[in-house]
C-alpha cells in the first residue's frame, strides 16, 4: 500500500478532502463496506408486490435469491408511497421469512391437551365431512309460511381484510352455494 | 395518522410544508400531534358535539359555499311538516318507537313523500346492517321534490340544520368535548377559510371513528360539513376513511359479510324479497333517478356468475339458491349464538378474535363450545390455542379436557407467497406479483377455497337434496397450474370483471352488463379491471413518468376514477370553479366532460341538459346533479332515509359515560343495539345509579411497530422489539389520584374482565374539564395477547358488545373503567375480583341497558301531535 492510499484510507482526509464534509456518507465508508454488494443488486427476480399490513397500499420490491426471499424494498415508482415504508412495512421481510410461521397442518382432537400433526389431504377430506355433517344437521329449507330460505345457520366464518380480492371472492361464492350465510370480516370490526 | 398510516402522512407533512395548518383531534398526544399545528385533546365519543360547532359556526356565519350548497346539495329541499326534531324532543326525532327502539321514518321524508319514500320501519334494517348497503348509493326518492332557492322557508333543510345545531356553541363543545372554545374557533375558522372556489380542504378519519355506538353519524357531521363547504368531488378535498387492513376496502366491495353480495348488492331477506323481481326492484327503486336503475343487469350477471349454465331468466337466474336473512347474522351475534350451542363450525381466515374483537372472553368462551374450527393463518394465534392457553384456562372456565371443539390449524400463504389484487384505500386495485412458493403446507385462499369446494361438489355428485343444487350447479371450473394445482388468480380476476358469454370476451365497463343473461359479471363496480383481456391493476407506470393523478398505477374502481363524484368539481354550467381547482369540466366544442380524471358523469350530457317528464334511472339526472348515485342526484345535508338513528346527526353520550349527556335528556344513542345475553354486559351511566364504580373512561388505539391482534408483528422479531409490552398511558394526575407509579404495575377492571399493564405516567394525557368537573381518560394499545414473541394482556377483553345500528359495529373506542395499582390475582380469584365490581356496580347478569331515558313525546304513528315543552333540564 503506497503513502497516498494509505492516506485516501483516512476517513478524515476524505471528508476534509471529498464532496462530504459532514462524513455521513462516501467519507465514512470503510473498506469492507466499499467491498460489500447490496442483496437487491444479485437477486435473481424481483417481484412488484404491496404492503400487507394496512391499507396505504405501499408498493413493495420483492427481491429473490435462489426461490427465498432476501429483501423487501419501498417502490419508488409508486404514486402512493414514493419509495417509502413504514416499521411495519419495512419489516415485511421478517415476517415472511419467521422462523414462528407454522408451515405443517395442526391438529387438536377433541378433550385432547395437545396438537398432533395431520397430513394437508386428510385435513381437507375431514373439513368437507364436518361441512357436510353440519349442512346436513341445520339445514334450513323454508320459514314457517313456506317461503325459501336456503341455508344453514350452524357454520360460520370471520376474515377476509387481509386477504386478496379473488380470494374473498371465491369464498363468498362457495359459501353462498353451501348456504352458509354467516359470514364476516374485520370490515365489521 | 403519523402512528397507524405513516407512510400515508407524508403527504400531510408535504401539504403542511406549502402552507396548510394541520389540526389534530385525538384524546392522546400522538406522533401526528407532534408535528401538527395545534393539537386538540378530546373527551373520547364527543366528536359530533365537535363537528356539529362546526356545522353551527359555517351556518351562523354564512360561510358556506353558497352556490355549490344551493346546486348540488339539499339544503333548498322541504322537509315533511310532520318531521319534529330532537331539540324538540329532547334527544328524539319524531317517529321514534319505544317496542322496537327504532324509528319508523315516514316523518322525516320530503314534504309530499312522506308514504312513498323511505324505508318505513327500520328495525329490520338494523338487524341487516342495512346502512353498509348504503356505502355506495343513498336511499330511495320518488320524483320531485319541493325547494326553495332562496333558503328561507322554515322547513328547508338549510333552516332545519340551523335550528338543529343552534345549541353546539363554543361554550357547549368545551363544556362536552372538554376543548376550549379559542381552540375550537381557531379550528372551525381554518377550516371555513380554506374552502371555497380557490380553496379546498379534506377531513381524514381512521376507522376507530366507526367504532362506536354512533360510528356511522360522526362521519355524517363530517359530511354536513364538507358539503356545506363544497369540498366534495373537488381535489384536495373529500372525507377519507383511512381503512386498517390491506385490503379491507376489497373485502367490503368483494364482501364476505353476511347482508351484502359483491358490489353492494343485499343478501336477500327471506320476507321481503321472495322473488328475484322483489329483490330487484328493491335495490332499483323504479322509476327512481340515477345508476342503481340498471340494478337488474347487475344482479343478473352476479347470479350468472356464480351458477352459470344453470342460471336462466327462465329460472330467474337461480335466484331460489341464495341463503335468506331473517334478521341479526352478524359476528357478535353469531359469537353469543356459538355460547348458546348453535353453531357447529367457524372459520378464522387470517383474523384472530380472541384479542382483536370486543369482549375477547366471549369470543374465546363461543370458540369453546363448537364441533370443529378451522384456523387459517401464518402463525399460531391466540384463535387456535384458547383451548390450552387463554385466560380462562387460568380461570378454570375452559378446562381442555373438557372443552369439545376440534381445531383444524392450516397454515397460509403469505402475500409474498400468491398472486392477486388488493383494494386499499382509496379504492385502488393493486395487482402483486407472486415472489416465492408457499413453504410446507402453507396454501393460499384462494387454493383452500377452491380445492374445498371441488371435493364438496365431488362428494354430492348425483345428490337428490334440493340443498345440494346449489353446489352441484355451481361454475366452478378454474384453470390451475403448478405443483400444488394452484388456481389462477388472474381466472378469477377476469370473472369479477365480468365478460360475454357468448364470445368470452372481458366487460370493459359495467354499462355493459346485461340482465338478460348474455353477461356474467362477479363484481359490477369492479367491471374494467379486465379490460382489453389486460389486467388493469398490475398496471405501474411510474409516477415519473405521468402527472399527478396517476391513472397509469393500478386500477380504481369505478371505471378507473380516481376522486368520487368529481362533475362537482365544475360549476353548474360546466366550468371550473377556479384555474386553481380545476380537475374536470365540461368541453363545449368537443360537447364531452374532459379533464385531468375520468368523468364521474354521462360523457356527452351537457350541463344544460333537463330531464323530461317521467324519466328515470340515468335519463332522469340533470346536467347539473352531480351525486349520480344518489336518489336525487343531490349531496345530502339531511339524510330523509338510509340513516336508522336520525336524518341528522346529534350528541349523545357513549353507551358506557361517566357524564350525563349535557344537551338531551336521552342519554345515549336510542337505536343502538344491545345484546341482553348473560355473558354481555354494559356498565352503567348515569342516570342510571352506581356509575361511579367505574369512573375512568378509556380508549385503545394502534401502536406504529404493531398490526391489529399483533399476529403479523408480535411474531415478527423487530416489532417485537420495538415495542415488547403491554402498557397503559396515565396522566400524572391520575397516576397520583389512585397510586399508580411509573414503570410499575397496573390493573383495570371493567364488568367484563380484568387486565394487567406496566404504567407508563405521560401528559400525553390530560384531565379535561367537563361540565364542571374533571375526566380522566386512559389509553391503551390493543394488539397484545398470550401467544408471540412479546406478550400480554388483551386490552377489547375490557369492552362488551353495543353495536352502531347502522352498521352493526362495535363502541370499541371508548368504555368506562376502574384502575388500581399492582397486578391483576390469577386463577380463579380473578374472575371474583371482576364479580365483585359487577356486584357494586348493579351489574344483573342478562339485562337490558335502559335505552330511553326521556319521555317519548312524539311516538310513531302520532307525529301529527304539536310540539311538546322540552324535557327537564339535565344540565
Ligand atoms: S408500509 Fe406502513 S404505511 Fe405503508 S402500507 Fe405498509 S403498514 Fe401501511
Amino acid at each position: 500500500m503506497g503513502l497516498r492510499t494509505f492516506v485516501a484510507g483516512w476517513p478524515v482526509y476524505r471528508q476534509l478532502t471529498g464532496t462530504d464534509p459532514f462524513g455521513r456518507g462516501p467519507a465514512a465508508q470503510s473498506d469492507r463496506s466499499a467491498g460489500l454488494t447490496a442483496r437487491t443488486e444479485t437477486a435473481d427476480r424481483v417481484a412488484r408486490s404491496v404492503c400487507p399490513y394496512c391499507a396505504v397500499g405501499c408498493g413493495q420490491r420483492v427481491y429473490v435469491t435462489d426461490g427465498q426471499v432476501t429483501q423487501i424494498e419501498g417502490d419508488p415508482g409508486s404514486p402512493i408511497s414514493r419509495g417509502r415504508l413504514c416499521p411495519k412495512g419495512s419489516a415485511s421481510r421478517s415476517l415472511v421469512t419467521s422462523p414462528l410461521r407454522q408451515t405443517t397442518v395442526r391438529y387438536r382432537r377433541p378433550y385432547s391437551t395437545e396438537w398432533e400433526d395431520l397430513d394437508l389431504d386428510t385435513a381437507l377430506d375431514m373439513i368437507t365431512d364436518r361441512i357436510l355433517a353440519a349442512r346436513e344437521q341445520t339445514w334450513e329449507d323454508v320459514d314457517s309460511d313456506g317461503r325459501p330460505l336456503h341455508r344453514t345457520l350452524g357454520i360460520s366464518s370471520l376474515g377476509g381484510a387481509t386477504l386478496d380480492n379473488e380470494e374473498n371472492y371465491l369464498i363468498k361464492k362457495l359459501f353462498t352455494a353451501m348456504g352458509a350465510l354467516q359470514i364476516e370480516n374485520q370490515a365489521r370490526i | 395518522m403519523a402512528e397507524a398510516h405513516p407512510v400515508g402522512f407524508q403527504w400531510v407533512m408535504e401539504a403542511k410544508r406549502r402552507g396548510a395548518k394541520v389540526f389534530h383531534v385525538d384524546p392522546r398526544f400522538t406522533r401526528t400531534s407532534a408535528v401538527a399545528d395545534t393539537y386538540l385533546p378530546i373527551r373520547a365519543g364527543t366528536d359530533i358535539a365537535l363537528l356539529g360547532g362546526v356545522v353551527r359556526y359555517i351556518l351562523d356565519n354564512e360561510l358556506d359555499f353558497r352556490e355549490y350548497v344551493l346546486a348540488y346539495t339539499n339544503a333548498a329541499t322541504i322537509v315533511s311538516e310532520q318531521f319534529a326534531d330532537t331539540e324538540d324532543g329532547d334527544g328524539l326525532f319524531s317517529g321514534y318507537d319505544p317496542n322496537t327502539d327504532s324509528y319508523v321514518q315516514t316523518s322525516w321524508q320530503y314534504a309530499g313523500h312522506e308514504q312513498d319514500s323511505g324505508s318505513g320501519h327500520t328495525a329490520k334494517e338494523r338487524d341487516g346492517a342495512a346502512g353498509l348497503i348504503h356505502e355506495s348509493h343513498g336511499a330511495q326518492v320518488h320524483g320531485q321534490a319541493e325547494r326553495d332557492e332562496t333558503l328561507q322557508h322554515p322547513r328547508c333543510v338549510y333552516q332545519i340544520l340551523r335550528r338543529h345545531f343552534a345549541r353546539y356553541t363554543p361554550e357547549m363543545v368545551e363544556r362536552v368535548c372538554g376543548i376550549p372554545r379559542e381552540k375550537f374557533l381557531e379550528l372551525a375558522r381554518a377550516w371555513a377559510e380554506n374552502s371555497g372556489r380557490d380553496r379546498t380542504g379534506a377531513l381524514v378519519y381512521s376507522v376507530g371513528w366507526t367504532q362506536h355506538s354512533v360510528g356511522v353519524q360522526y362521519i355524517r357531521t363530517g359530511a354536513i360539513i364538507q358539503l356545506l363547504l363544497g369540498n366534495m368531488g373537488r381535489p384536495g378535498g373529500g372525507i377519507l376513511a383511512l381503512r386498517g387492513h390491506a385490503s379491507i376496502q376489497g373485502s367490503t366491495d368483494i364482501p364476505t359479510l353476511f347482508n351484502l353480495l359483491p358490489g353492494y348488492l343485499p343478501m336477500p331477506h327471506h320476507a321481503d324479497h321472495p322473488t328475484f323481481d322483489d329483490w330487484v326492484d328493491s335495490i332499483r327503486h323504479p322509476g327512481q333517478k340515477g345508476f342503481w336503475g340498471d340494478a337488474r343487469a347487475y344482479a343478473a350477471s352476479l347470479l350468472k356468475a356464480y351458477w352459470g349454465d344453470a342460471a336462466t331468466p327462465e329460472n330467474d337466474f337461480c335466484y331460489d339458491h341464495l341463503p335468506r336473512m331473517t334478521g341479526d347474522h352478524g359476528t357478535y351475534q353469531q359469537v353469543l349464538n356459538m355460547i348458546d350451542g348453535k353453531i357447529k363450525g367457524y372459520f378464522l381466515l387470517g383474523q384472530n378474535p380472541a384479542v382483536g374483537s370486543a369482549h375477547g372472553r366471549a369470543q374465546r368462551l363461543g370458540m369453546a363450545n363448537l364441533d370443529w374450527l378451522v384456523v387459517r393463518d401464518l402463525f399460531m394465534i391466540e384463535s387456535a390455542t384458547f383451548w390450552k392457553n387463554g385466560p380462562e384456562v387460568a380461570t378454570g372456565e375452559i378446562v381442555p379436557t373438557e372443552c369439545r371443539t376440534e381445531v383444524f390449524f392450516l397454515p397460509a400463504a403469505s402475500h409474498v407467497e400468491k398472486e392477486g389484487t388488493f383494494t386499499q384505500t382509496q379504492r385502488l386495485l393493486q395487482w402483486r406479483e407472486k415472489a416465492v412458493e408457499p413453504p410446507g403446507d402453507a396454501r393460499s385462499e384462494l387454493w383452500f377455497f377452491y380445492h374445498l369446494g371441488r371435493r364438496l361438489r365431488e362428494r354430492l355428485a348425483g345428490s337428490p337434496h334440493r340443498r345440494d343444487r346449489a353446489l352441484l350447479d355451481l361454475a366452478w371450473d378454474y384453470p390451475t397450474h403448478g405443483p400444488h394445482d394452484e388456481p389462477s388468480a388472474e381466472a378469477v380476476l377476469r370473472e369479477i370483471n365480468g365478460y360475454d358469454v357468448s364470445t368470452g370476451r372481458p366487460l370493459s365497463s359495467f354499462t355493459e352488463a346485461k340482465d338478460d343473461g348474455s353477461t356474467a359479471v362477479g363484481c359490477w363496480i369492479y367491471s374494467g379491471v379486465y379490460a382489453d383481456g389486460v389486467n388493469q391493476a398490475a398496471r405501474r407506470r411510474s409516477r415519473h413518468e405521468q402527472d399527478w393523478v396517476a391513472a397509469e398505477w393500478g386500477w380504481a374502481w369505478p371505471a378507473n376514477r380516481r376522486i368520487l363524484y368529481n362533475r362537482a368539481s365544475a360549476d353548474p354550467q360546466g366550468r371550473p370553479w377556479s384555474e386553481r381547482k380545476k380537475y374536470v369540466w365540461w368541453d363545449p366544442q368537443a360537447g364531452e366532460w374532459t379533464g385531468h380524471d375520468v368523468p364521474d358523469f354521462e360523457r356527452t350530457k351537457p350541463p344544460t341538459y333537463r330531464p323530461p317528464q317521467g324519466a328515470s334511472g340515468p335519463a332522469a339526472l340533470a346536467g347539473d346533479d352531480p351525486f349520480i348515485m344518489q336518489a336525487d342526484g343531490k349531496g345530502w345535508l339531511y339524510a330523509p332515509s338510509g340513516v336508522l338513528d336520525g336524518p341528522l346527526p346529534t350528541h349523545y353520550e357513549p353507551a358506557e359515560s361517566p357524564m350525563r349527556n349535557p344537551l338531551y335528556g336521552q342519554q345515549a344513542n336510542p337505536t343502538r343495539k344491545v345484546y341482553a345475553h348473560p355473558v354481555n354486559s354494559v356498565n352503567p351511566s348515569p342516570p342510571q345509579e352506581h356509575s361511579q364504580v367505574f369512573p375512568y373512561v378509556f380508549t385503545v388505539s394502534r401502536l406504529t411497530e404493531h398490526h391489529t391482534a399483533g399476529a403479523m408483528s408480535r411474531t415478527v422479531r423487530p416489532l417485537a422489539e420495538l415495542q415488547p409490552e403491554m402498557f397503559v398511558e396515565v396522566s400524572p394526575e391520575l397516576a397520583a389520584e389512585t397510586g399508580l407509579t411509573h414503570l410499575g404495575w397496573a390493573h383495570l377492571i371493567s364488568g367484563r374482565a380484568v387486565i394487567e399493564a406496566k404504567v407508563l405516567v405521560t401528559d400525553r394525557l390530560t384531565p379535561l374539564r367537563v361540565d364542571g368537573r374533571i375526566i380522566h381518560q386512559l389509553w391503551l394499545p390493543y394488539h397484545f395477547g398470550y401467544e408471540g414473541l412479546v406478550t400480554g394482556d388483551s386490552a377489547n377483553d375490557l369492552f362488551g358488545i353495543t353495536l352502531d345500528p347502522n352498521v352493526l359495529i362495535q363502541e370499541s373506542k371508548v368504555g368506562t373503567c376502574d384502575v388500581r395499582p399492582g397486578r391483576r390475582p390469577t386463577g380463579p380469584v380473578l374472575r371474583d375480583l371482576v364479580e365483585d365490581y359487577r356486584r357494586r356496580a348493579g351489574i344483573v347478569p342478562g339485562e337490558r341497558p335502559p335505552t330511553v331515558t326521556t319521555p317519548v313525546l312524539r311516538p310513531a304513528g302520532r307525529s301529527d301531535d304539536g310540539p311538546r315543552e322540552k324535557g327537564a333540564d339535565h344540565a
